[in-house]
């Protein structure tokens, strides 16, 4: 069966070629070998490692992942508790705390003062759900949204946190989730790699932390999977661009010559490593074109400029990047990584935390409602969240305005849109200090598995055989949440 | 930084040629079918045993082997829940010991598992064959399966009466006499032998020698990662001496450019940065531990030496400023500063990276697996993962370290001090006094205790220092320091150091390990290829007194080295992965060589020994977009000679290492690494396209070429192809290349046209002979050693 596949491919490669003529057909044929693409590199690879993807029907192919990286207040954003306002200055009771470790940052501190949030919470929507004033624009897509409002994680520092989300383990050397997804399920097009990264420093605490590229690593798969950064000015993919003065048509011609003396090479020496490297060349070349096309928003109609905010024409902004995102879903890349820094605000919370929302509300909105109204979010996943959540007590002094909040593992809140998961629902509760999870836990794995499932893959057996070991995303853990799903 | 504007200012012009040559390539398949590989996997004891497994056709072997047919199904799909790990054992039965293999199990201890040549008897094969969920091992709930074939492999074992033999690796190598082999002109030396043995038992011959100019391009990359220059190739190719390629070698063997490629395989190994790793990652100074690695490897220092001094250089009787900066090595692990982390957590951490190190590196181990229980496919238990911890948890050091802080223990390292018995740090005036991080048993009264789930805060039993006894239990005379390890490491008994040692210069040398995962030598990992020449070459090795040297100059003279790297379609059908070495492997260079290459043929290259790590060309941005603020915000380029340094000496920052590096494969240096990928991207192909260090060689290899002004374009095209590849193009690449340089010529005096009439004849020239040999860095020949 599979030997008939491929020459099914093989002779339709020629058919294809011979209808277009070697011109751009040409090229079009040569991107019928490429490692991205899902026709012949995705059919080789999963036939070579019994793969087998996806095991079951998937309800997403796509998925947008915004990673707000520095960890997001859920207590001044979506977890409303009013006992928190009521209880303004009095101290964490230990029964709360039930010795739950805090990081270097408060643990010295004498006092726990409990602080609610600054800005009001309201409900919206059919669902109800309560969003504070910090994000209005969110607040009009609820009925879009699913909230998990209790999510935990095992890390309380950022760096083991973050690699946790991104890996499904504390310690670096893992693949990215990306980097399973371009593994497992491979590209769906032919001109852009299958994992794309973009980055934003948000303007709530511009410098707190650092990100980290291994973050987007491929860690032991193949380093065909690692995450592309696509970044701002000139050179949105690094060394994309041709030197300067050089013109396609002199790339081309030099790129027709290198294939010739390569080919000559190959028959020389019958190494197929050669071919193989002859399709990247291909593939980088269709890069160069493909990738500006997307960068360039110039054909965006004003009315969607507009929907995404005014930062969206400036490019390296959350705005932007969501533009960029959705222009990127709508070419079929398979995961688009963003990643906007700046929650970590362990003091000044309530200024920075308004700075910080508005750089993300209306783009956010902007980006599930624009991959709506192109029936795209039906098989999208959108995912937004951080690495852990914040205390409940304040972090340094609490005055009338002003707090601060340290992080905060064991309960905060993510939410999730199209992409086969349950609009305008809410799961999971946390008990009135928002504390801790008093109702249906979702853990970092539980999240990883349920993405998975969504994108057609058991993650219980998407394994990767290294060093002996079969690894998986989900470590050794792992539930689909199926109240979550439609 | 050179842009090709300055030489040529242009419009666009439409110039499409028709990729004629595609027609040609989509003939080609871009891989062999997979059926051919598994036509090679049947009897290849390396290969995968599920692929292997998936073929029904595939002939089961006259004699069941416990070591290359059995253990790898019984490891892989039974000891998850019958094997070591004693806490996830069920049904009390262990496949992993003769023992436990043929004990009596069931509740009236009245079954066995294997009888041996008792099928009927043995419950594993009624098992193994159910087609009951309830009954099927394994049960489909472990998502790992038997194939027909494995079924019938284990079955027939048993019928054959279930014969047991010990792991292959924890038995200590012995030297067998060289085998006899039917074209006894072929070998040149006690190598070929074994490799000639197997090839004649498969029915393969070797190749043709590869030509000089192939030859020497790939001893010279192999032993120095440098090109060889034109007078080099010219000198060896005219020398008719019958010594002249060992003359070659022993030059190579001596010169100061074999300790930096040895050095850049090691720096993997030891997971060197010029960063701390962690959150912020801030800079740290451990380039003259680099430094002494460098001077180690081009003194020959003895690879028991060698290892002695990293590992317990400090704990030397009258230890020498040298030994102890050599213990630099176990604190090149990365190290936190990122505010509110437990201290004890990340100190833990620390250890675990020693010991997983010394573990990976040395004993070709996954030790790590018995951090948080028993290891579920070797026999270490976590109390034997903890006894090892143990020698690498007396440092007095911090978990948490704060920003400008030099972590302890460290020694300051004066002028003075270098001049008299540290010269090989090259330490500029410029820069003040040294201090480095080293080892020192200074908290000795330190415990070490087994830790639950290998959780800082979770100690549960004390343990002492000591080693898998699988391996070679510790002996009670040796000091329980690492001083003692290292005795135990190296003691004549032990059965993997020098396997796992050799074997990793043998991947250096042939491209892959004779056991292909040379990171584990456990029941999980590959078995070898040619076992016998694998203890033949680890016991020679140590009986040569562990001279590193003469251990690859022993390869490199070897007939299987010197074969071409040809191969034709039966041998590629034979033996697609070149397991039994019947032609050269023809390996990529590494991310280190690409450039080191581009800069060398260029003339750029700035050939200087050691020193403070540099900061060549980095595309802007990297470093200042995921910055904290802190620490190192901004790239600087260095200007100057430090642009040009071999690559071994550029600044690694391991959250944002340096992107061409990390796109053609090099390792991140977050943890202990001995092999790297061999991965072909697009991604590589824009950093040979546009990578400003390579315009800038291309364009400074043309100047060079157009200021031999008597030369006339062939001679020049020759002459550039040569430095790149190192050998003439034949005459129908000189005439393709002659015909590119012509168009290119013609090209840039169409977009010149309308444009600033500035442009004279030698920018013209210069822009033609630029992009002419770029296109030839961009063959896939430049990146490929021979």
């Amino acid at each position: 069966m599979e030997e008939l596949n491929k020459h099914f491919i093989n002779n339709n490669r020629r058919h294809f070629l011979k209808k277009l003529g070697f011109g751009i057909g040409g090229l079009a044929a040569a991107s019928l070998l490429d490692p991205f693409s899902s026709i012949s590199g995705q059919a080789q690879l999963s036939s070579a490692t019994g793969l087998h993807l996806p095991h079951f029907a998937p309800k997403a192919k796509r998925i947008v992942y915004l990673f707000q990286s520095g960890g997001p207040s859920q207590l001044d954003l979506f977890d409303y508790k009013p006992l928190l306002d009521k209880m303004r200055g009095q101290d964490l009771p230990d029964s709360v705390r039930n010795g739950q470790r805090l990081t270097g940052m408060t643990s010295g501190q004498e006092r726990f003062p409990l602080v609610g949030s600054n800005f009001k919470f309201k409900q919206y929507g059919e669902s109800r759900a309560w969003v504070s004033d910090l994000m209005p624009y969110t607040a009009k897509i609820v009925d879009e949204l699913c909230f998990i409002k209790s999510m935990h994680t095992e890390a309380i520092n950022h760096d083991p946190a973050i690699t946790f989300f991104q890996t499904g383990s504390q310690q670096t050397g893992r693949p990215s989730m990306g980097s399973w997804f371009s593994y497992g399920l491979g590209s769906l097009n032919e001109n852009l790699p299958a994992f794309t990264v973009l980055l934003s420093r948000g303007t709530g605490r511009p410098f707190s932390q650092p990100l980290y590229s291994r973050l987007w690593g491929n860690g032991f798969l193949s380093s065909l999977h690692q995450g592309v950064q696509f970044r701002s000015g000139k050179d949105p993919v690094l060394y994309l661009k041709d030197p300067e003065g050089m013109t396609r048509g002199e790339r081309r011609k030099m790129l027709d010559y290198i294939s010739e003396l390569n080919y000559k090479q190959e028959q020389e020496f019958g190494d197929p490593e050669i071919n193989s490297r002859i399709a990247q060349y291909e593939m980088a070349y269709r890069m160069q074109t493909s990738v500006p096309e997307t960068m360039n928003i110039e054909d965006e109609p004003e009315h969607i400029i507009k929907m995404y905010g005014a930062n969206a024409t400036t490019p390296g902004t959350y705005a932007a990047n969501c533009l960029l995102a959705r222009r990127l879903i709508e070419k079929d890349v398979r995961f688009v990584q963003l990643y906007h820094m700046g929650w970590d605000q362990h003091f000044d919370l309530p200024s920075q935390i308004e700075r910080q929302a508005k750089d993300i509300d209306q783009a956010t909105a902007a980006l599930i409602l624009d991959l709506k109204q192109r029936g795209l979010l039906e098989d999208t996943l959108v995912v937004w969240g951080g690495e852990f959540g914040r205390t409940n007590y304040s972090q340094g002094t609490l005055t009338d305005t002003n707090y601060g909040r340290d992080h905060h593992p064991k309960c905060f809140t993510m939410f999730m849109a199209g992409g086969g998961v349950k609009p305008g629902f809410t799961y999971g509760e946390t008990d009135d200090f928002g504390y801790n999870i008093v109702k249906d836990p979702m853990h970092v794995h539980d999240l990883q598995a349920t993405i998975m499932n969504q994108m057609g893959i058991d993650h219980t057996k998407f394994t990767y055989k290294h060093q002996g070991r079969r690894f998986r995303l989900t470590d050794v853990s792992g539930h689909v949440v199926n109240d979550i799903l439609v | 930084m050179f842009k090709l504007k300055d030489i040529k200012s242009l419009k666009l012009a439409l110039y499409f040629i028709i990729p004629f040559i595609l027609i040609l390539l989509i003939k080609y398949k871009i891989s062999k079918n997979d059926s051919e590989y598994l036509a090679l996997k049947k009897d290849n004891p390396n290969a995968n045993l599920s692929s292997n497994s998936s073929n029904p056709n595939v002939k089961l072997p006259d004699s069941i082997d416990y070591i290359f047919h059995v253990k790898p199904i019984l490891s892989d799909r039974c000891y998850l829940c019958h094997g070591p790990d004693g806490g996830t054992r069920e049904a009390g039965l262990r496949l992993d010991t003769k023992e436990g293999a043929y004990a009596a199990i069931g509740e009236h201890l009245d079954k066995h598992a294997i009888v041996p040549g008792d099928i009927e008897s043995s419950r594993m094969v009624a098992r193994i064959n159910s087609t009951d969920p309830e009954q099927i091992m394994p049960p489909p709930s472990s998502n790992l399966s038997l194939s027909e074939y494995e079924k019938k492999i284990l079955t027939k074992w048993i019928e054959q009466g279930a014969v047991w033999k010990d792991h292959w690796s924890f038995i200590p190598p012995v030297k067998k006499q060289t085998p006899k082999v039917t074209n006894a002109n072929w070998p040149n030396n006690d190598i070929d032998y074994f490799i000639l043995k197997r090839l004649e038992e498969k029915g393969l011959k070797p190749s043709e020698k590869a030509t000089k100019e192939k030859l020497i391009r790939k001893v010279y990359f192999d032993l120095t990662g440098l090109p060889p220059t034109l007078d080099a190739i010219d000198a060896f190719v005219s020398d008719t001496d019958e010594s002249a390629y060992e003359k070659v070698v022993d030059k190579l063997l001596a010169s100061e450019a074999y300790g930096e490629r040895m050095a850049s395989n090691w720096l993997d190994v030891a997971r060197y940065a010029d960063t701390h790793g962690y959150q912020d990652d801030l800079e740290r100074t451990m380039w003259p531990w680099r430094d002494w690695v460098i001077h180690a490897f081009n003194s020959n220092l003895p690879y028991n030496e060698f290892i002695k001094w990293q590992i317990a250089g400090d704990l030397l009787p009258n230890a020498t400023l040298e030994q102890i900066v050599a213990t630099g090595f176990n604190r090149n692990h990365k190290i936190t500063q990122e505010g509110g982390v437990i201290d004890e957590e990340y100190r833990v951490e620390y250890v675990m990276d020693r010991t997983n190190t010394t573990s990976t590196a040395l004993l070709g181990l996954t030790m790590e697996c018995a951090r948080c229980h028993d290891h579920k496919y070797d026999p270490i238990s976590q109390k034997e993962f903890y006894s090892m911890y143990g020698f690498f948890n007396k440092v007095k050091e911090k978990g948490r370290i704060d920003y400008d802080e030099i972590p302890e223990p460290n020694i300051k390292i004066t002028d003075k001090e270098i001049e008299e018995s540290l010269a090989f740090i090259h330490k500029p005036d410029s820069i003040p006094d040294i201090k480095l991080m080293v080892m020192a048993d200074d908290a000795s009264d330190r415990q070490t205790f087994i830790l639950k789930r290998g959780q800082y805060d979770a100690p549960t039993d004390k343990v002492s220092l000591g080693t898998p006894k699988a391996v070679l239990s510790f002996p009670e005379t040796l000091p329980k320091n690492r001083l003692g390890l290292v005795d135990w490491l190296f003691d004549d008994k032990n059965p993997l150091t020098a396997r796992v040692a050799i074997n990793r210069i043998w991947q250096q040398i042939f491209g892959a390990g004779i056991v292909s995962t040379v990171d584990d030598f456990g029941n999980q990992g590959a078995l070898p290829s040619h076992p016998e020449l694998l203890d033949w070459l680890a016991v020679t090795f140590r009986e040569k007194g562990w001279d590193m040297k003469q251990m690859i100059k022993l390869m490199v003279m070897s007939s299987t080295y010197l074969q071409t790297s040809k191969a034709t379609p039966e041998l590629i059908e034979a033996d697609p992965d070149n397991v039994l070495l019947a032609r050269s492997s023809r390996s990529k260079l590494t991310a280190e060589m690409v450039r080191d290459n581009a800069l060398a043929v260029s003339g750029l290259l700035v050939n200087k020994l050691g020193g403070p790590s540099v900061k060549p060309y980095q595309p802007e941005g990297l470093w200042a977009e995921t910055t904290s603020g802190r620490g190192l915000t901004k790239y600087i380029m260095d200007s100057g000679e430090n642009q040009y340094r071999r690559s071994l000496y550029t600044f690694w920052k391991r959250t944002v290492p340096p992107p061409a590096m990390i796109t053609f494969d090099a390792a991140s240096r977050d943890l202990c690494s001995v092999k790297r990928q061999k991965t072909s991207t697009p991604l590589q192909a824009l950093v040979m396209l546009n990578d400003p260090q390579l315009i800038e060689a291309s364009e400074h290899l043309a100047k060079s070429m157009l200021n031999a002004e008597t030369l006339n374009d062939e001679e020049r095209i020759k002459q550039i192809f040569r430095k790149i590849t190192s050998r003439f193009p034949e005459a129908d690449e000189t005439n393709k290349l002659l015909d590119y340089l012509e168009s290119s010529k013609e090209n840039f005096e169409a977009n010149s046209e309308t444009s600033e009439p500035h442009t004279d004849k030698h920018d013209k020239e210069l822009y033609a002979y630029t992009v002419l040999t770029s296109l030839i860095f961009n063959l896939d020949e430049a990146i490929v050693k021979g």
